[in-house]
């Protein structure tokens, strides 16, 4: 039979390694949202030495999200966070096979859901240290994890982040949509999610400006 | 039975063409082959033109239209096109140039519209309810003096919503609006008579009834402003120019004459006893589309908490072929405007399969997919972080 994924795809999509939780988990992400499609949320268990020695995953996803979530974290156990941290969407497809390039969005998650496993150990443990202003490009960086659900790509690469400004702990993104589209309270939801956590901004705005 | 490999059960998609079609098919491929001619042509066109009229007849009296009155097109998508741009452009005024369709339309009607729409006309994208229905009132509101025409579909190709075209009809002869209804998944499963129901022009497809692809129909009433817009000869009554799928046209014809009422009637039966079974033994699911005024062979479901990629391939690789409005499943990768237009969230589009049945399908092909999907739903919902 003819199937749309690799073997290793199918294999991973049939039978996922790492499913499940952790009960007394060190950190925990969840990346995606229930009202764009996909989501994947992840746990850790992490040992002395800044080793993952237990990592597990769940997904509300297509089988490239199901897939890359079950790879990532075959890649990620027993790595050291750093180590881990390092692990991109491409490692993860390669080890897969490969996968569909329309099926990128659905898979990244899996990977920004183990950067930010990581990310909210290290905020526990108080590992992180550099509290510098965040600055414009900071905010494109994060936006770019927020999709675009007419195309599949993310805002910033679709050009509908038409302005972004930052003042005063206040951030503004206009965004190339109507008010009324299908998507704009879910792309609404999404950068507020990803804009939240980071240390000095304090208020979010977004505009449809079509 | 379907293949002994593969339980197909995306009948709305297309269908398998049924052997007695493609017997009656073949002659005019290998020995009636020539196009159909005037006639004052020789011998072997006339014969194609003769045996070409006798299909558009048998198909236009299942609709109680006139032979007159339907050409042949080459499918559901190229009808629609010249049902609403034929029309539109004919009549196209400063004082008339607006158009209602319903916001569940399939593609080729919807996409119409929306073009219609870029080149300036006014479209009123009529929303529906829970079910999928058109509410009538709204329609008798929008309807203004600058209305050109109203297209609703007769059901929805995929929660089988079928709309009340009759009452639409009558506003639309009452408000002196043209009405177009896309009949795609209707035709010969649901009794249509054009008259009775004022329809002006409706869209027929014959691959969705058994029949060969890459031919469908147009009926066009008598007095409907109708303006040719693809250039070439003077076929199908000057309405539509292109050699003729004389084979396709015949096939056609045979497939409709092949659905009786007790084949529509075990579609129900196969639709009630899937829909009764899956919503009673799968927890948190929900019918998407109304239980009453349903196309037959129409099942769809949200399983709730798991994505409809993720079923399809688990089904697929089982051996059984459906179809879901999650939108990592589109090559758009946009969530199912149906499901999103009954009030929908992105969440039900999401875990929504559609079961459609046809003639190769029976019990115990529900049976066998009831079985491995309520697996395969338990199997995703471990792995769901919405389900606890």
């Amino acid at each position: 039979m003819d199937f749309p994924y690799t073997d290793k795809v199918l294999k991973h999509f049939k039978d996922p390694q790492n499913m499940g939780e952790i009960k007394d988990a060190d950190a925990e992400a969840t990346e995606g949202s229930p009202a764009c499609g996909d989501m994947v949320s992840l746990q850790l268990k992490v040992n002395d030495d800044k080793k993952i020695e237990d990592i597990k995953f769940k997904s509300y996803g297509c089988a490239s999200n199901i897939a890359t979530g079950s790879i990532i974290t075959e890649l990620a156990k027993g790595k050291t966070l750093d180590e881990a941290k390092e692990i991109n969407w491409k490692e993860a497809a390669d080890a897969l096979g490969g996968l569909p390039s329309k099926k990128a969005h659905c898979s990244v998650l899996a990977v920004d859901g183990l950067r930010a496993a990581i990310k909210n150990y290290e905020e526990k443990h108080g590992l992180i240290t550099n509290k510098e202003p965040t600055t414009i490009e900071d905010i494109k960086k994060k936006l770019k994890h927020v999709m675009n659900p007419i195309s599949g790509l993310d805002i910033v690469k679709t050009d509908l982040v038409q302005d972004i400004t930052f003042e005063d702990e206040e951030v503004t993104v206009k965004i190339d949509l109507p008010t009324d589209h299908q998507f704009a309270n879910n792309i609404r939801e999404e950068i507020r999610e990803k804009l939240e956590p980071i240390h000095d901004i304090e208020k979010i705005e977004v505009t449809f400006i079509r | 039975m379907s293949d002994e490999n593969n339980i197909y059960l995306d009948n709305s998609s297309t269908t398998r063409l049924d052997e007695r079609v493609l017997e009656e098919m073949k002659p005019y491929f290998f020995n009636t082959y020539a196009v159909a001619s005037s006639e004052f042509g020789y011998s072997l066109g006339i014969k194609a033109k003769k045996d070409l009229n006798k299909a558009r007849k048998r198909l236009a009296k299942r609709i109680s239209a006139d032979q007159n009155e339907f050409i042949f097109t080459s499918g559901a998508t190229e009808s629609s096109n010249l049902a609403l741009k034929g029309v539109v452009n004919q009549i196209d005024s400063d004082q008339k140039n607006h158009i209602i369709v319903s916001e569940i339309e399939d593609f080729p009607v919807l996409n119409s519209a929306k073009t219609l729409e870029k080149q300036g006309y006014d479209v009123t994208f009529l929303e529906v309810d829970k079910e999928g229905f058109v509410n009538l009132d709204r329609l008798e509101e929008e309807i203004k003096a600058e209305t050109i025409l109203v297209s609703i579909q007769h059901a929805n190709q995929e929660i089988g919503t079928i709309q009340n075209i009759e009452k639409i009809g009558q506003i639309c002869k009452s408000e002196d609006v043209i009405f177009h209804t896309d009949a795609t998944h209707t035709f010969t499963r649901i009794p249509i008579d054009v008259h009775k129901y004022n329809i002006d022009l409706m869209t027929v497809s014959a691959h969705t009834i058994n029949g060969p692809r890459g031919i469908g129909g147009l009926y066009i009433s008598q007095d409907t402003p109708y303006k040719k817009w693809i250039d070439g000869g003077y076929q199908e009554f000057n309405k539509r120019a292109g050699v003729v799928n004389i084979p396709g046209a015949i096939g056609f014809a045979k497939a409709a004459e092949l659905v009786t009422e007790e084949e529509n009637d075990r579609l129900k039966d196969l639709r009630d006893y899937l829909i009764d079974r899956v919503l009673s033994e799968i927890e948190d699911t929900t019918l998407n589309g109304p239980k009453e005024d349903r196309l037959p062979q129409n099942a769809n479901v949200t399983f709730h908490f798991v994505e409809g990629e993720s079923i399809t391939l688990h089904l697929d690789m089982r051996g059984f072929s459906v179809s879901t409005g999650s939108a990592c499943f589109s090559n758009s990768l946009e969530a199912s405007h149906v499901i999103m237009g009954i009030g929908g969230d992105h969440e039900r589009a999401h875990g929504s399969v559609r079961f459609s049945f046809s003639r190769y399908n029976d019990k115990e092909d529900v049976d066998k997919v009831i079985s491995e999907i309520g697996e395969v739903v338990e199997q995703l919902r471990e792995i769901s972080p919405l389900s606890e």
